[in-house]
This record gives structure tokens, sequence and C-alpha cells, in this order.
């Protein structure tokens, strides 16, 4: 499957495919990625840095530095690396427009 | 389930370490609890896909796969037959009088006990590189992370840089799996690699392993570099500048760096309960204090890399012996030990050859420029940890509140050490002298919802 994410799938491609929406925009990922994995298989960042100009894509994927929090539409935030990604789920790279 | 006599013994982390500890204390006839962040148990080195992934343990874990597919069996065993309890996904975010507070789908909840074994292991030991905070930069063991249990590369030409086994392994694994592994960068030189030599002698085979999958890597691999810098424009990294052993600048484009120097092992329950710490000095690290068995005290007992870093190997053996421990202290007939000692000692030797041979690159940290960054939560740069020595004078906790280096999401795992090479460079003192960040729960982020729930 060629992707114009970040990342490259390089095995386990063969699972049923996932549909969710990102920033509104509907998009693909496979049942048993995580939340990064589907959203870097189409994108290069999670969220911007509050700190900063750079955008931001995960860096330890064990649920320890922090870094891959995500907004969703409603709701809290996720930690996109230990999160699965589920059919229908509305991700933003943005806080909401609700948002304080 | 256990009946209300029998002690109640929590086991925090279901990797090599905690799975060896619960099957021990099973063996005994006792019925632990097991709380884990993974979905399902293996920890992180043999981390296993979601259901639904078809990739066998060999080409999972390669020459690891039947200790791999043995820890995942016995585990799974235990839990199928109701032996133990086993809280998967969840978080321990405190620990307090002998209660873990524990984070869950639906809020916090929370479990006393009376005996602790924490087999919390360990992240990747990460020193600042300028630049490092762009997208696209990544652990080595989040390289490793998403090949195993998702079956992707992190980018599409790599450059791995840092020390250490996990450098090699990571590239040569990537390779194999079809990725663009485009260099392999080690901060230590081969000269310094021999140094370690007669430690790693204690384990023959498994330095002779590491030494083919070196060769894997081919004229990838460059050893004694000296990193400069992480290029990088509006959507993430671009390529990677350093200097090779000879001195000469080389510029190697890329859109992801793997980066890391070996382990940092995870203490923050340890520090929560009161134990100990010593500074290491061949790891460069802060270790709670055990004895041989991984008693810490007070009902309390460490296993595998959290404690010490010995590997996956290592936390079977100190998973054994800490359950092992725990049954003594509670007057329970134990399993024979001194087999697992001499084990032990002999990977301790190994490990030191590890530590001595691939170290942490103190040097290059203490060079960083004003404004490289050095915690990557709040992008506080090496200037404004500088600065809080200035105004708080050498010591680890001030220079934390006034610079907020190790105050961001990930609570100074990233950071700390690199923050405090810097503070006792500026102050002129031992690294030992300046102390360690202090462990705050909660240890993980939590909801102020998940705490409001149900009362």
């Amino acid at each position: 499957m060629i992707t114009a994410g970040r990342i490259v799938r390089l095995a386990e491609r063969d699972r049923a495919e996932v549909q969710f929406f990102l920033d509104g925009e509907k998009r693909s990922a496979l049942a048993g990625d995580t939340v990064l994995t589907a959203m870097l298989a189409s994108g290069h960042a999670l969220r911007n840095s509050e700190f900063g100009s750079e955008p931001r894509a995960g860096f330890c994927l064990m649920g320890a530095c922090q870094d891959c929090w995500v907004w969703q539409e409603e709701g809290p935030r996720l930690r996109a690396c230990s999160t699965p990604v589920t059919e229908g789920m509305l991700l933003r790279t943005t806080p909401p427009e609700s948002w304080p | 389930m256990s009946d209300a006599s029998s002690p109640k013994i929590v086991i925090i982390g279901a990797g090599p370490a905690g799975i060896r500890a619960s099957a021990t204390l099973v063996q005994a006839g006792l019925h632990p609890v097991v709380i884990d962040e993974g979905h399902r148990a293996g920890g992180q080195i043999y981390r296993r896909p979601p259901d639904g992934f078809v990739r066998t343990p060999k080409q999972l874990y390669g020459s690891a796969a039947v200790k791999a597919r043995a820890l995942h069996m016995l585990f799974d065993r235990l839990a199928a037959e109701g032996r133990l309890t086993h809280h998967a996904g969840n978080s321990v975010t405190a620990v307090h009088d002998g209660r873990l507070h524990v984070l869950r789908e639906g809020g916090v909840q929370v479990i006393g006990y009376d005996r602790l074994i924490l087999a919390t292991g360990a992240s990747d030991r990460i020193a600042p590189v300028p630049g490092w905070q762009s997208a696209g930069v990544y652990s080595l063991g989040a390289a490793q992370i998403a090949l195993k249990a998702q079956g992707v590369a992190l980018g599409r030409r790599i450059v791995l840089i840092g020390s250490g086994p996990l450098l090699t392994l990571v590239g040569a694994q990537l390779l194999k799996a079809g990725a663009d592994v485009t260099a392999v960068l080690d901060t230590s030189s081969w000269r310094r690699q021999i140094r370690g030599f007669a430690g790693l002698a204690a384990r023959p085979i498994v330095a002779l392993r590491g030494l083919a999958l070196r060769a894997r890597l081919g004229g990838r691999y460059h050893s004694g570099v000296t990193l400069e810098r992480i290029e990088a424009d509006a959507s993430g990294v671009t390529a990677m500048r350093w200097r090779d052993a000879r001195g000469r600048q080389r510029i190697t484009p890329c859109d992801m760096v793997g980066m890391g120097w070996h382990l940092r092992a995870e203490t923050h329950l340890a520090d929560l309960t009161g134990c100990v710490f010593d500074y290491d000095e061949q790891w460069r690290q802060w270790l709670p204090k055990t004895d041989a068995m991984g008693r810490a005290g007070n009902g309390i007992y460490l296993a595998g890399d959290g404690a010490r870093l010995l590997g996956a190997d290592g936390a079977e053996i100190a998973g054994r012996l800490a359950a092992a421990a725990c049954l003594t202290d509670l007057g329970h007939v134990a399993p024979p030990i001194q087999a697992d000692l001499r084990k032990l000692a002999r990977l301790e030797r190994f490990a030191r050859g590890l530590a001595c041979a691939f170290p942490w690159p103190a040097e290059m940290v203490r060079a960083l420029h004003n404004e490289a960054i050095v915690c990557r939560c709040e992008n506080v740069t090496a200037g404004a940890v500088r600065d809080g020595v200035d105004f708080g004078g050498g010591e680890a906790n001030r220079v934390k509140s006034l610079s907020r280096a190790g105050m961001g999401r990930c609570q100074g795992r990233y950071c700390q050490l690199a923050a405090v090479e810097l503070v006792a460079a500026k102050a002129g003192c031992a690294t030992d002298t300046v102390g360690r960040f202090r462990g705050q729960a909660p240890v993980r982020p939590a909801p102020i919802g998940a705490f409001l729930r149900g009362d």
C-alpha cells in the first residue's frame, strides 16, 4: 500500500479497513492500528507543540513521553501511541473550537 | 480468587520480570494481582501485536522467539486458569500507605497491597541533540515497537543515532523488515567498545550475535561519530548533520531519526514508595537500592530493568528472585535461588561491559549550545537550565523549579539525565552531588474527571 504519510507499512497489510475522521476529513486505517499509526499513515504530525512552532509526531511509543496526546471532537484527549483506532473516531490535530 | 487470609501481593508490570515473579508466586499457591499498561502481557521487549496480526514469533523476536513465546504462553495460561488477576491497560499513578491509585477506563481505583513487586522496566536513555524536538525524531525503542507491534517503519529514510546494543539491533531489524536505514551513527569509538570486551566475554554467544548484527549493517555503521544537529523544516526532519571519526562533516538526508543511549530505569513508583537511591557511576543514573534478591524494604521488591539494567534474561531471573524473597519474608517455602544468583552475577558482568563499551555521551551533553532544547515537553533550553544554576545553585530540584526542566508531561523521564549533566558542568561539581529529580504523583497524566467519578 502506498501512503503519503510519515510511516511506511512493512508488514501486516492484510487487515480490515477502518474509517475515521481527522480534522473533519475522512481517512482510512487498518484494524489494529494505534491512533498514532492511523494518523501518521496519511499525515506528518499529530499536533503542534504548545511551547514552540514545530509539529509533533510522538517520540517513545510506550506511553512514557506523553508527546502524542491528540484531541478528539468531543470528550477527552487521548494518548495516540497506546489507543487503538476505532471506526468513526473523530480526531483533531488542534483543540476543538469550544475549548476555552 | 485468593481467600481473605492470604496476603495480597501486587506486581506492577507484565514484562519478563513481572511474568516470572507472578509464576513463582502462583507456584507457591498464592494469587497475585498483576497491573500492566500493556493490552497483552509481554512488556516492551516481548511486546505482542494486537489480535489479528499474523507474523510468527520468529519474525517478531528473532533469536529470542522461544523465550518470548514461553513467557506469553505461561502468563496467558495462568490468567486463563484464574490463578492470577490481570489488570491490563491500567496505569498505576500513585503509591501511598500500602495503596495504589490505578487509572483505568472509568476512573481511578484504589487497590491495597501487603507486598508490592515493582517490575516497571526501562525506557531509552536519551541525550538531547539539537533539533531533537522535531517531528520524525523518535527513540530507538519507539522504532522497534512500531515495527513489532504495528508492522511499520516510522520513516522512509532512517538514520539511527546513539550507542548501545539497541542501536545495532534496531538497525538490523529494520533492514531485515525492508526499511531504508541510511546510516547508523554510534557515538562510541571502536577503541572504547574494545574496552568493554572483558565484561562482554561473560556472554560470548550474545556478544557474537551482536557482532553478526553489526556486520549486517555494513557500511551504514559508523563508530566514534560526533552528532551536530538534526535538521528540520516545517513538516519535520530533513537531515542529520554529523562528523565522522576523522572529523569530516557529513550531512545525511532523512525523514526519521531514531535515538538512544542504552536504557534508563523507570523508577518513579519506586521513588514514591520511599526507596533509597544510589548513584551508579557506570550507568550514570540513580538506581533504587536493593539486596541481591531485590528487597527494597517495607514490603517492596524490585525486579528487572527498573532496578538493574540487565536486559530481558536478567529480568526473568530477577523476577523469580524477587518473588522468592517475598515468599521467604511471608514465611512460605521459596524455590531454590543459588543457581539464579550465580546467573545474575554473570549477567551483571556482561551489563557492566556494555555500560563501558557504549557510554553515556557526557561530553556531548555538556557541550550543548544554549539554544538547544533539553526538555522536549516544554522546549526548555540548555541555557535556561544553566541560568537555573546561577539563580539557585547546583541542586537538581532547584534547577527543576526554576527552569521547568523535568516538570513537563513526561516528568523528567527524557531530560533528567541531561539536565543534571548540565547542572554539574555549570556548578563545577560531580554529577552525583547534584542529586536527582524527585518523583511526583501522578506518575502518568490523569484527567481530573478520573478522580471525581463515583464521589
